[in-house]
């Protein structure tokens, strides 16, 4: 049996996604720039995804850009907005559990003479609203949070959060990281107060490589990429159609029948974590008091006595698989800033596994996940480094 | 310009009687390297080897793929010439010299061959006579006999051949000439360098890896392969024995004192090496060992691991500081693969204190607790090894 339990690194692609993007590829393969048909057809492609996404969000199409993925929204949104407003201020807010693609762009901008200031979390993963509020100063140009975290799946308030930012100082921009959180929840940014909102597309069922960026109206913001002037200047170089109409087809269907997902991911995360939980010296790691403080598809727990990479692998050879951490960071083997900020144990950071779910997950998966666990954990505790 | 090779090698030509069957493997592992980059013609002639490209040859392609045959001591790319006439020849030699040589500010010696001698001038009067045409037509040049700066062969036979530079080869000798043994690979810096230098002597290499699921994983094995991969564009083709070592791992950690846990693996590690090595006709096991360099490399304990073989094992890095088999390891291209981060099973249960000076006596004690199974455990590990055949 298999059991893919590793949809927070990414996702298959729905048929209808693989589908359009065949039709792009050798049907409507013209360059949009072109000015003959060919080229209009594939325009085509690029308005009708705009159209989806944009009244998902209850945008104008126009605020939409799109992006080789979450990393470049997430540069696009820190270093472009830096740039362009360094002469109101050089302070930029963010917290201790970004992923990397936010972490490393704001290390790039202090190096270059912007101000960072971290902000804590509680041991739930939740940003602590009061330290957030201090940090804001009169110069602080930017902040920036994840709408869901991608290791423990810890959600943020980001309408009380944005409410309260900008009644200290209302020129403060808000960037959302909503990787992990868009295709899981209604994301409004207009209801919400968010400014800039990165997506990506292959977290659901999209394709890898594609992803986009919103940018509210009259946001000043500097392209980060210079070339031919496609999306109005924003993003040079000619449009990865075949990316860009399988996102939009991903998150149309995504979104159809959405409240029926999200309560079948959460039923499925409730009977994991019971399941798991009744195992010896196993902790769930930021999950809150209720099931809906955290996000449906998420999963992080710790396993006493046990490294996660030994673990990973046990599981592996079952036909399981999940990540050690995030898949993202796992490729260096420093210990994970999400665990530690939230005050996971020094002996867990490195024996924790992290379980996600997506709309093909099914409880037989989830039966069998537990079943092997339970098999596999004495085995793997009797042997242990010193 | 280029539309050949002269191939010199140096130490086959001590090598007496047996002389022809190094040249044949030399030969032959010449062949081995250009046979994905075209149709070479490789041909053996008079003490040295001589190869004809393809129309559509890549030169820099060619000379790299030269550079990793051992046994070559020198290469030489050779200028064909379609006549043996002499008006036209020297014009040849003369516009190779020009193309060849944009500052012709140097001293020069002319050399000539012939390999029909009724060819109407003796090889001192080519010499002579081509020296003189060039001196006439490139003023700027200077004759110096003893210590030239740049010698011009001039070969004449059915057509003529011009050479003049000459570029190093690796030295050794040829792979295939001087036996097989079997390297024990892990996924580290130096197996692979000791493998490599090994192969240099013209030893043929095998290879094992011990791998242990689920604390080594599918990416260490790959990374591995891919080692392997690597040393075989200068050793040939590797068979890659690749043993399962979870199970008697585990046995040992069960029965044995942690502290002795790395040297009784890796006593256990030499023992079916040496297994494998006595099937496949290895006559020797080749470790990457360096004394000293952690606690399983004291004379201690690699007096520990030599007492379980009867082969003899090589470690050429022996007496190597670090730093030294990194260099190889850089020069051979093999360092970015050894330092990805993937765990081998050396350290996945090391203890913070392992033994550095263990006594046979305990380690003999320690090993007896082991006899109820571990026999049918080493034969159920080499029964059920995956071969890679790499190259």
């Amino acid at each position: 049996m298999e059991a893919y339990l590793d949809n927070a690194a990414t996702t298959r692609a729905f048929d209808s996604v693989k589908d359009i993007m065949i039709e792009t590829l050798s049907m409507d393969y013209g360059n949009p720039s072109s000015k003959h048909l060919k080229g209009m057809e594939a325009e085509r492609y690029i308005r009708d995804a705009k159209d989806i996404i944009s009244k998902r969000l209850k945008v104008e199409p126009k605020e939409i850009i799109f992006t080789s993925g979450g990393t470049e929204s997430n540069n696009m949104a820190l270093i472009g907005t830096a740039l362009a407003n360094k002469r109101r201020g050089n302070h930029i807010i963010t917290t201790g559990i970004e992923h990397s693609s936010v972490h490393n762009p704001l290390i790039f901008l202090e190096e270059n003479g912007f101000q960072i200031t971290y902000v804590p979390v509680d041991s739930y993963g939740k940003v602590i609203t009061e330290e957030l509020l201090s940090a804001v100063k009169e110069d602080t140009i930017l902040v920036s949070i994840m709408y869901v975290n991608n290791e423990i799946g810890s959600v943020q308030n980001i309408s009380e959060i944005s409410k309260k930012v900008k009644a200290k100082n209302p020129n403060v921009i808000l960037h959302v990281d909503a990787i992990q959180a868009f295709g899981k929840y209604n994301i409004y940014p207009k209801r919400e107060g968010i400014d800039l909102l990165s997506v990506s597309g292959h977290k659901i069922h999209g394709p890898k490589g594609s992803g986009f960026l919103y940018i509210k109206d009259k946001i000043k913001i500097k392209p980060i990429l210079y070339g031919g002037g496609q999306e109005k200047g924003m993003r040079s170089g000619t449009e990865n159609v075949p990316a860009i109409a399988g996102l939009g087809q991903a998150v149309k269907e995504i979104y159809e029948n959405h409240e029926d997902k999200i309560k079948n991911l959460y039923h499925i995360k409730k009977s994991f974590i019971e399941e798991v939980s009744q195992i010896e010296g196993v902790t769930i790691n930021g999950a809150g008091d209720k099931l809906e403080d955290s996000a449906p598809h998420i999963v992080s727990a710790s396993f006493e006595g046990i490294r996660s990479e030994v673990l990973l692998h046990a599981l592996e050879e079952k036909g399981i698989y999940v990540s050690s951490g995030s898949a993202c960071s796992s490729n260096h083997p420093a210990l994970s800033g999400t665990l530690k900020a939230i005050g996971v144990r020094d002996d867990l950071l490195d024996a924790t596994i992290r379980f996600s779910f997506s709309v093909n997950t099914n409880m037989k998966e989830i039966g069998y996940t537990v079943d092997m666990l339970k098999e596999l954990l004495p085995v793997l505790r009797r042997f242990r480094r010193h | 310009m280029y539309k050949a090779f002269l191939i010199k090698y140096a130490e086959i030509g001590i090598k007496g009687k047996n002389r022809y069957l190094f040249e044949n493997a030399l030969r032959d592992q010449i062949k081995n390297s250009l046979k994905n980059l075209g149709n070479y013609m490789v041909t053996k002639e008079q003490g040295r080897i001589y190869i004809e490209c393809p129309e559509d040859y890549d030169y820099e392609e060619t000379v790299e793929a030269l550079q990793r045959v051992f046994g070559i001591a020198q290469i030489c790319p050779v200028m064909i010439i379609d006549t043996i006439e002499w008006e036209p020849l020297t014009k040849a030699v003369g516009d190779y010299v020009e193309a060849r040589y944009e500052d012709r500010n140097f001293t020069f010696k002319m050399e000539a061959k012939r390999g029909d001698k009724n060819y109407p001038m003796t090889s001192p009067e080519i010499c002579i006579e081509m020296g003189a045409y060039l001196l006439k037509r490139f003023p700027e040049m200077k004759v110096d006999v003893h210590n030239p700066s740049v010698r011009i062969m001039v070969e004449v036979r059915n057509k003529s051949y011009v050479y003049s530079e000459v570029i190093p080869g690796p030295g050794g000798m040829p792979v295939g000439t001087n036996g097989k043994a079997m390297l024990l690979l892990s996924g580290g810096i130096d197996s692979p360098v000791a493998g490599y230098m090994i192969s240099k002597r013209g030893v043929t290499i095998d290879a094992v890896y011990f791998h242990a699921p689920p604390y080594t994983s599918e990416r260490a094995k790959q990374k591995v392969v891919d080692l392997a991969r690597l040393i075989s564009r200068y050793t040939g083709p590797i068979k890659l024995h690749i043993v399962n070592f979870t199970d008697i791992q585990l046995y040992i950690y069960d029965k044995c004192p942690h502290d002795e846990l790395t040297i009784i693996m890796r006593r256990y590690m030499m023992r079916i090496a040496e297994q494998i090595a006595e099937e496949s006709g290895c006559l020797g096991l080749i470790t990457g060992e360096s004394i000293g360099q952690v606690a399983s490399q004291t004379l201690h304990s690699l007096a520990a691991t030599n007492e379980v073989c009867n082969l003899p094992v090589y470690r050429p890095l022996i007496a190597f500081d670090k730093q030294d088999i990194v260099d190889i390891a850089e020069k051979i291209n093999t360092y970015e693969t050894s330092i990805l981060p993937f765990e081998d099973c050396c350290t996945i249960f090391v203890a913070k204190h392992p033994v550095t000076k263990p006594s046979l006596k305990v380690i003999h004690h320690s090993e007896k607790s082991l006899e109820e199974k571990i026999d049918e455990m080493v034969k159920t590990a080499l029964d059920s090894r995956e071969i890679v055949l790499v190259d």
